[in-house]
């Protein structure tokens, strides 16, 4: 649905160094904050992010509470082949998003 | 002598700035928003809509827009169609006089008239997710557009109204809007730039909160900053506020949806 | 002399304790604490991440706007020289905090395929620190880059 957004180049050359552009959208609750009560509010994060680019993981990210919430992680990659480049968020309570882009290399 | 020293005194006291509220406002050419006091980095993320968390918000409120709710099972789309279309320049000319009630409104609550009246479902509450969503969605369609709030003969109390409350010293810090925003904006506030405060973005992606909010709550944090007691969510004395700082941002491009710190 | 200075300890003690006796019991009991931590917690954690291996400065750079808009969301960059080769690449870039709760402020895997090894995200910051960021190379090797960064709050919060 509308929880990630990704941007990646819809064509390349190959070989070309491509920048990968993401957006998660998630609170990223520390565990440090409290209500007005005092009541501690447990941490609710996003825990791990991951790249594959047809199938192969060519990037991936541990995420803590330091990270702002909606987290945006851009890097580089090569574009090897033409395919799909896929994207997976994993994270406390079960939080599991996936999004993916297509890629023509030529 | 006295006399004189006093009178010298009064002369003074009319030229100074809190004597009265000025006339004039600032002339169009000299308004400035608060994207140009921002650093490269967050100016990038408003730049680049999948940079801008508030895509989220507008990807939501576009899915709202789509979905049948209340009892007349009615969307927004089967009286609006599409929104890029007919929600184009409405954000700029809101808030808006509401022949219905008499009285100034805002897009908030002209989204939640519609679902009363239209869709008879139960109006979403302020800040709430899909309210917000709904009306950056909305908003997003008046993007690059001049604001256009033109006050008339009936809307005319609510601009005076909106122009007093900007220009009234409040809460224990005893300061006004004006004080900060027209007297020393572009000067800094314990690290912070100060803006000319016009609500060229709204609804924001603020990074204090690290979400998306509006006009109202961006407002009752400065009045909670000057340590007075907030006015409510809707209510009119926030509402004539807003009508009065569109209208003096008014020329000023729309950037909804804009990053500010 | 002596005799002046103890009475006035005294008295200042018996105020203390007066004070803290008005206090309700909860506050009392509770004490606040500082959750910021220290530059000691960032070498730990550094060491950890290096198995204490030598750490040589060079090659990372680390950017981070001098002062920021707003701790909550400060936009920050590493970029680290390599060919990233097979045989000559960045396998991992941690980046560390010494004034957050905690030291570590987020961790990534790369390799040969990234092509540039160069990362960047959007942190929290609790106060005025410098950041550390540390490479691991594919030669076992370990490089550092740090950059000062001045954090406040931001005017005009919201009642809690």
């Amino acid at each position: 649905m509308s929880n990630a957004l990704v941007t990646v180049p819809k064509t390349a050359k190959k070989g070309e160094i491509i920048e990968i552009r993401t957006l998660v959208s998630h609170n990223m609750e520390t565990g440090y904050r409290r209500t007005e009560r005092g009541v501690p509010i447990p941490r609710d994060i996003v825990r791990t992010f991951s790249c594959t680019y047809n199938g192969v993981e060519i990037f991936s990210a541990e995420l803590r509470p330091a990270i702002s919430a909606n987290p945006y992680i851009s890097f580089y990659t090569v574009a090897t082949e033409t395919g799909m480049i896929a994207f997976h968020w994993k994270g406390d309570n079960g939080f599991s998003v996936s999004s993916s882009a297509h890629i023509t290399v030529t | 002598m006295r006399a004189f020293r006093i009178a010298a005194w009064l002369l003074v006291a009319s030229t100074h700035a809190w004597a009265q509220p000025p006339a004039t406002d600032t002339p169009l050419a000299e308004r400035r928003s608060g994207y140009e006091q921002m650093k490269r980095e967050t100016r990038a993320m408003q730049d680049d809509d999948t940079s801008n968390p508030a895509t989220f918000w507008v990807l939501e409120g576009e899915s709202a827009w789509k979905r049948k709710t209340g009892a007349a099972n009615r969307a927004c789309s089967e009286c609006h169609g599409d929104a890029a279309v007919s929600m184009k320049g409405v954000a700029a000319r809101y808030p808006a006089h509401d022949a219905k009630s008499g009285r100034v409104i805002n897009l908030e609550q002209r989204i939640n008239a519609c679902r009363i009246e239209r869709q008879q479902a139960k109006p979403l509450a302020y800040e709430s997710r899909e309210l917000l969503a709904l009306t950056t969605y909305v908003a997003r369609q008046s993007r690059g557009l001049p604001i256009a709030v033109a006050p008339d003969q009936k809307t005319r109390p609510h601009l005076d109204a909106g122009r007093a409350t900007y220009h009234r010293k409040i809460g224990q810090i005893d300061l006004s809007c004006a004080q900060c925003h027209d007297q020393h904006a572009g000067r800094h506030l314990a690290g912070n730039p100060i803006p000319q405060a016009h609500p060229t973005g709204y609804p924001i992606y603020r990074l204090e909160w690290q979400g998306v909010g509006s006009l109202q709550r961006r407002l009752r944090n400065c009045m909670s900053g000057l340590r007075a007691e907030p006015y409510e969510y809707g209510s009119q004395e926030l509402v004539d506020l807003e009508y009065y700082l569109m209208w003096r941002a008014r020329g000023m491009q729309v950037e909804t949806p804009a990053v500010r710190p | 002399m002596s005799k002046r200075r103890s009475r006035r300890e005294f008295l200042s003690a018996a105020a203390v304790l007066a004070a803290a006796a008005t206090l309700p019991a909860g506050v009392r009991a509770q004490a606040t604490k500082d959750l910021r931590g220290t530059e000691q917690d960032m070498r730990v954690a550094i060491n950890h991440f290096t198995g204490s291996r030598p750490l040589a400065k060079g090659k990372v750079n680390l950017e981070v706007p001098p002062l920021v808009d707003n701790g909550n969301t400060v936009a920050i960059s590493v970029t680290v020289e390599s060919p990233m080769t097979e045989a000559d690449h960045v396998r991992s870039i941690r980046i560390f905090s010494e004034r957050n709760p905690e030291p570590i402020i987020m961790g990534f895997r790369l390799g040969p395929r990234a092509g540039r090894a160069s990362v960047a995200t959007r942190v929290r910051l609790a106060d005025t620190q410098t950041l550390v960021a540390v490479a691991e190379m594919s030669d076992g090797t370990y490089w550092f880059g740090s950059a000062p960064t001045v954090v406040t709050i931001a005017s005009c919060l919201e009642e809690i």
